[in-house]
This record gives structure tokens, sequence and C-alpha cells, in this order.
């Protein structure tokens, strides 16, 4: 039950987390300047963005829900289940961020959770 | 939409990165972790005390350190191609994740499970061929 509750945490907070930093990097624009101080320049516009903060936060409970999860569990159980996330991440993309996901990416990613469900079966 | 060689370029360059660390950070996690072991969290000392021994490990730093770099070329990656892209086509490293685990942490992983990677796989490479970006970028 406590991994269940760590699972959770993990694939929720984290897919929040990764839709709140994805719509800040949005806020901030493309990236074409790789030299450090503009990259500086960019983490310093991306943490002006309010929903950068939002999602920091998500992830950093992700990531000790993750490391919970970590002293239980093995590293090749537990990665793939937190993948769980992927069919709440294209639907986050579609109606949260606006994007555009076709019928292909749509395939890609059910060929993804039927991989991921199959690693879950496969365990010893 | 802009799909010139350039932005494929750096979009699959700072994927590969992200294939790279990510795993690294969560198998190197996954070790400290299993050193620490197990423990409970009853009480707020019991969980001072569990978080003292995991900050000062030097395995979870180093994959602190790796995940730190994943997150840094997946901010970027994120700042010009999808999400619903980028996510998927990084899930490669869910095949990373069971080598390292296999060869690093020496688990079993049952041929079953090497199937699940393989059509993990397969899936990345369908969404592979979809376009990067399908919204217009921000001015």
């Amino acid at each position: 039950m406590k991994e269940v509750i760590f699972y959770l945490l993990i694939i929720g907070a984290g897919t929040g987390g990764e839709l709140c930093v994805s719509r800040a990097m949005k806020a901030v624009g493309e990236v074409k300047d790789f030299r450090p101080a503009a990259l500086l320049g960019v983490a310093s516009r991306a943490l002006r963005v309010p929903w950068m903060w939002v999602g920091l936060s998500l992830m950093g409970t992700a990531f000790f829900a993750l490391l919970a999860v970590l002293s239980i569990e093995n590293v090749s159980l537990v990665v793939p289940v937190t993948a769980l996330s992927y069919a709440g991440g294209a639907l986050g993309g579609r109606f949260f961020l606006g994007e555009q996901v076709t019928r292909r990416r749509w395939t890609g990613v059910l060929l993804v959770c039927v991989g991921v469900a199959l690693v879950i079966i496969g365990r010893r | 939409m802009r799909s010139s060689g350039g932005l494929h370029f750096k979009t699959y360059l700072l994927i590969f990165m992200m294939v790279i660390f990510g795993p690294l950070g969560n198998v190197l996690l996954g070790k400290g972790m299993k050193r620490i072991g197990t423990a409970s969290m009853g009480t707020p000392a019991e969980a001072f005390n569990l978080l003292s021994r995991v900050l000062s490990s030097g395995t979870i730093w180093l994959g602190i350190g790796s995940l730190i770099t994943f997150f840094a070329a997946y901010m970027l990656v994120l700042s010009w191609a999808d999400y619903s892209y980028v996510q998927p086509a990084s899930s490669v490293a869910y095949g990373m994740v069971a080598l390292l685990a296999h060869f690093m942490l020496r688990e079993v992983v049952t041929p079953l499970r090497w199937l699940g990677v393989l059509i993990i796989c397969l899936g990345v490479l369908v969404v592979g061929h979809t376009p990067p970006r399908t919204t217009e970028p921000s001015q």
C-alpha cells in the first residue's frame, strides 16, 4: 500500500511538474544561444515564470517519493512503472499546453504503454 | 512550424543526453538507497535521521548530479519542442535503465521484461517520426 502511494506521487506530481515546467519554458521561448552566460540568462528568465516554481515544487515531491520507493523496490521495476505517466503526459500536452498530438504519436505512446505493462507483468 | 536540420540536430543531441544521464541518475539513486535501506519515518527524528543519511551518501549525490544534467537538457529541449514529443522520445531511457540495472546492480531482468523494453523502443521509433513542434514559438 505504501508503494502505491509513492507511485501515485511520482506519477501525479512528476507529470504535473513536467507540464508546468514545459509551460514555463514555452513562455521563455526557444533557446538558440548555448554559451554559459546566455544559458544563465535563460535560467534567470525561467525562474521569473511562476509556472516554473509550481513545476519545481511538484517535481521535488516526486523526487522524494522516488527515493522512498527505490529503497524498497528494484530500479528495473520502479522506473518503468513511472512511465504510466505517458498517458497523462499526452493528455496534458493536448489539453493543458494546446499541442496537437497526432494519431501516429498516440500510436507510439500506446506502444510505449504496452511495453511498460509487459515490463510490470515480467516481475519475478 | 520550422523543420530544419538544425532544429532536429539539437533536439536529438539533447534527447541523447537525457537518455544517458536520466537512467544513470536513477540507477545511482537506486544503488544509494539500497545501501541506506528501508527506514521508518514515523517521527520527525526518524525522518531527519533518514534525510541526513541520504544527504551524506556520495552515490546519491552522483545520482542527483546526473539527474540535474538530465533536467537541464530536458528544460532546454522543452523550450522549442512539444512536451508530448519529448516525453515519449526520451522513453528509450527505460531500455538504458534495464541495461544499467542488470550490469551495474546485478538485478535480474526477465525475458518478458526485456520484451517490454523492446516494445517501448518500438513506440519511441514511431514517435520519432512525428514533427518536434506543433505549436507556434513564442516571441
